[in-house]
C-alpha cells in the first residue's frame, strides 16, 4: 500500500491555495516546520505570521483577520489548537461563523513518543461540540487535499485533524471528496464498518480478512463528522443490521457517540466501537495501536461480536 | 415622551462637532479629533456623554440586569472615538476602510450600544430592547449587532483580535486605525499579554489599546483581587508607548490618541484612569455596580444627577435634548 504524510500534503496544498487566493493568510504557533506550514510562509511572507507558542492569541488573532475579510487557516498540534485556546475558538470563532480553518497536526496516539500529552484523543469531542463548526478528519493524503481546498472554499470555521506519521492511501485517482456525505468504500451486507482516519485502512483491511468466512462488510469512511450524515447511517443500520464504528479518539465524544446518538434515535441495531478508553504512553505508534486496541484485528473482533448480537 | 430614531440622531446640530471636509465620498464622519476642541464642541461632548450615560442606565434598568459601573466609566473614551477620532460611516458599517473600534471588555456592552445608537448606527428605541428576547442588543457584544466588529464576553479575547484587524489593515494596504478598549480586570488574563507581545513584535503601530483603569473588577478592587502594578511599566516593558491620561477628560483623551496616532514603530496603550460607575454618587467606586442593574428609585436619582428633568420621562432622547 502506497502511503502520504497528510499533514505535508496540506502544506502543499496550501501553498498552491496561497497562490491562487491572495485573500488566504496563514497564522502558526512555532510549529511551522512540523505543520509543513512553514512552505506558504516561505513563498508568502507577508501573508504567514508566526505568534509562538501563545495559541490563545493565535486563535482571537485568526478571528480578526477574518472579521475583515480573510480566509484564514491557522495550524499547529491537536492537542494544543483545540484544548488550549477552546474558549476563543467558541467565542471567537464558532459563534461569530469566522471563517476560519484550523487545521492540526500529530492528533491521536500515533504521535508517538511524545507520549500522552501530545498525543489529542479528545480534539473532536471539544470540535465536534461547537454548533456550527465543520468537522473533517481525511482518510489519507487525497482526501486531505480536497478537504483543505474545501475549506477555503466554503464559508464558515472548519476543524481538520491530521496526523504525524505517513498512513496509507485508501482513495483512487481521482476520487471526489463530498463533504458531509458518508462514503461507501467496500459493499457488504453482513456488518458495516464506520471508520475515520487511520482507522479506514485498518478496517478495509478488516474487512478483507473476514471476506473469506463468508462475512461481507461494508466499509464507509466518515470523513465528515459535523455536519453528520444521519441518513447515510441510518441507511447503513437498516441494511446491513450491524455497526461497528472505528476511531483513533476516546470512546466518549468522537465518531461513536455520533453514531450511537444516531441509530438510536433512528434504526438501533447492535453496535461496537473500536476506540481508545483511556489514555495510552510514549512508544512507536503500531506498538501503541496494537497495545490499545485499535488494529485491522480488534476491528475484525469487533465485526463478528456485532454480527453475533444480531436477532436471528 | 417620544423617543427619536437614529435619523433624528444624525441631525445637522451633530455636525457641528465633525470636520466640514469630508475627505470621501465614502465617509459620512471623519476625525478631527487631532485640532484642539473649541468651547462650544466640548460643552457638546459633555452632553452627548450625559445623554449617553442616561440612556445606558435605562437599558440596564429595563432589562434588570447588566454592568452598569464599567458603562460608566468607559463613557468619554467611546464618545471621543465615536464622534471626534474614527472615521466610519454609520450607514455603511462594513466599509473596509473604516477605522475599527473593538471593545474587549464586552459586559460593558451598554456604553457602546447608547454610542452607537446616538452615532445612529440603530434606532435609539433598541436600546430598550437590551438582553430581551428577539433583540439584537445582546447581554455581552455580539456579532450581528450595526457597528459591533467581534462577538465578547469572555475576557482577554479583544487585544488578540485587534492585532488580527490590524495586520490584515497591513497586509490590504488599508490606512484604517484600530482601536481595543480593554478593563483593568481583564489584564489579569494571560492572553492579553500574549497579544502585547505580538503587537509589539509585529510592530503594530496602527493599534492603539486603551484600558479603562477604573480599579474595581467583578468581586472587588483590582489591587485586592489581583495588583496590576507597576501597570505602565508593564506595557512598557512589553514594547508599548504608555500615555496615561484622565479617562473622563476630552481634551486628555483626543491628545493621547493623536499622540498615539503619531507613533511609528510600536503600539500605544492608554492608560485611562477612571471611576467605575462615574456620574452616579451612589455607584461611583461601588464594587457592588460592576454587574448589578439599578432599580427604578436608584434610576431616578441616578438620572437626577445626570441632570435630566423628570418630566422628560424614561426613554432615549437625542442628545441635542440633554440639559
Ligand atoms: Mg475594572
Amino acid at each position: 500500500m502506497t502511503t502520504a504524510v497528510t499533514r505535508e500534503v496540506f502544506g502543499q496544498t496550501l501553498l498552491e491555495l496561497g497562490s491562487q487566493d491572495p485573500k488566504i493568510v496563514v497564522l502558526g504557533g512555532d510549529l511551522n516546520k512540523s505543520t509543513f506550514a512553514y512552505r506558504f510562509g516561505q513563498q508568502f511572507p507577508d501573508r504567514f505570521f508566526d505568534l509562538g507558542p501563545a495559541e490563545q492569541n493565535m486563535m482571537s488573532m485568526a478571528a480578526g483577520f477574518a472579521s475583515c475579510g480573510k480566509t484564514v487557516f491557522v495550524s499547529t498540534f491537536a492537542v494544543f489548537g483545540t484544548g488550549r485556546p477552546f474558549d476563543q475558538i467558541r467565542v471567537g470563532i464558532a459563534q461569530p461563523r469566522a471563517n476560519v480553518k484550523i487545521v492540526c497536526t500529530h492528533a491521536g496516539i500515533v504521535t508517538g513518543e511524545d507520549g500522552i500529552s501530545a498525543q489529542g484523543i479528545e480534539d473532536l469531542a471539544l470540535m465536534g461540540a461547537l454548533p456550527g463548526l465543520t468537522v473533517i478528519v481525511p482518510a489519507d493524503g487525497p482526501e486531505t487535499d480536497q478537504a483543505a481546498r474545501v475549506a477555503a472554499r466554503e464559508p464558515g470555521p472548519f476543524y481538520i485533524r491530521l496526523s504525524r506519521p505517513a498512513t496509507p492511501i485508501v482513495h483512487q485517482p481521482g476520487f471526489t471528496f463530498r463533504l458531509g456525505k458518508a462514503e461507501t468504500l467496500r459493499e457488504g451486507n453482513d456488518v458495516a464498518i464506520i471508520a475515520c482516519g487511520i482507522m479506514v485502512p485498518a478496517a478495509l483491511q478488516a474487512a478483507e480478512r473476514l471476506a473469506p468466512q463468508g462475512i461481507q462488510c461494508r466499509v464507509i469512511n466518515m470523513a465528515t463528522l459535523q455536519p453528520l450524515d444521519e441518513q447515510g447511517i441510518a441507511q447503513a443500520a437498516a441494511e446491513t443490521g450491524a455497526i461497528v464504528t472505528a476511531e483513533e479518539h476516546y470512546r466518549h465524544g468522537g465518531l461513536g457517540s455520533l453514531v450511537a446518538q444516531t441509530i438510536g434515535r433512528t434504526l438501533p441495531v447492535p453496535m461496537e466501537s473500536v476506540a481508545l478508553d483511556r489514555y495510552a504512553e510514549s512508544g512507536k505508534p503500531e506498538l501503541l495501536l496494537a497495545k490499545y486496541g485499535l488494529t485491522a484485528a480488534d476491528v475484525e473482533k469487533a465485526a463478528v461480536r456485532a454480527i453475533g448480537r444480531k436477532r436471528r | 415622551m417620544v423617543a427619536s430614531t437614529s435619523r433624528m440622531a444624525v441631525s445637522t446640530s451633530d455636525v457641528i462637532i465633525l470636520s466640514a471636509t469630508l475627505p470621501s465620498p465614502g465617509i459620512l464622519f471623519s476625525p478631527n479629533g487631532l485640532a484642539p476642541l473649541t468651547p462650544r464642541e466640548h460643552q457638546d461632548l459633555k452632553r452627548i456623554a450625559r445623554a449617553v450615560r442616561r440612556d445606558l442606565l435605562l437599558c440596564i434598568t429595563e432589562a434588570g440586569s447588566g454592568h452598569p459601573g464599567g458603562s460608566l466609566s468607559e463613557v468619554e473614551t467611546l464618545v471621543s472615538l465615536y464622534f471626534r477620532v474614527l472615521r466610519h460611516n454609520p450607514r455603511h458599517p462594513q466599509w473596509p476602510d473604516r477605522d475599527r473600534f473593538i471593545l474587549s471588555k464586552g459586559h460593558a456592552c451598554p456604553g457602546l450600544y447608547a454610542v452607537l445608537a446616538h452615532r445612529g448606527y440603530f434606532p435609539l428605541q433598541d436600546l430598550l430592547t437590551f438582553r430581551k428576547i428577539d433583540s439584537h442588543l445582546q447581554g455581552h457584544t455580539r456579532v450581528g449587532t450595526p457597528g459591533v466588529e467581534m462577538s465578547a464576553g469572555s475576557l482577554g479575547h479583544g487585544l488578540s483580535f485587534a492585532t488580527g484587524v490590524a495586520l490584515a489593515g497591513r497586509v490590504d494596504r488599508r490606512g484604517y486605525r484600530t482601536y481595543a478598549l480593554l478593563g483593568d480586570g481583564e489584564c489579569d488574563e494571560g492572553q492579553v499579554w500574549e497579544a502585547a507581545m505580538s503587537a509589539a513584535h509585529y510592530k503594530v503601530d496602527t493599534l492603539t489599546a486603551i484600558v479603562d483603569r477604573n480599579r474595581i473588577q467583578n468581586d472587588r478592587f483590582t489591587s485586592e483581587v489581583m495588583e496590576l502594578e507597576p501597570f505602565a511599566a508593564k506595557w512598557k516593558a512589553f514594547g508599548w508607548r504608555v500615555l496615561t491620561v484622565n479617562g473622563h477628560s476630552f481634551p486628555q483623551l483626543l491628545n493621547a490618541f493623536a499622540r498615539a496616532q503619531a507613533t511609528q514603530g510600536r503600539p500605544t496603550v492608554i492608560i485611562a484612569n477612571t471611576i467605575k460607575g462615574k456620574g452616579v454618587s451612589f455607584m461611583e467606586n461601588n464594587p457592588d455596580f460592576h454587574g448589578k442593574a439599578p432599580t427604578k428609585a436608584q434610576l431616578e436619582q441616578a438620572l437626577r444627577e445626570l441632570g435630566v428633568a423628570a418630566e422628560e420621562g424614561y426613554q432615549p432622547l437625542t442628545w441635542e435634548r440633554m440639559p
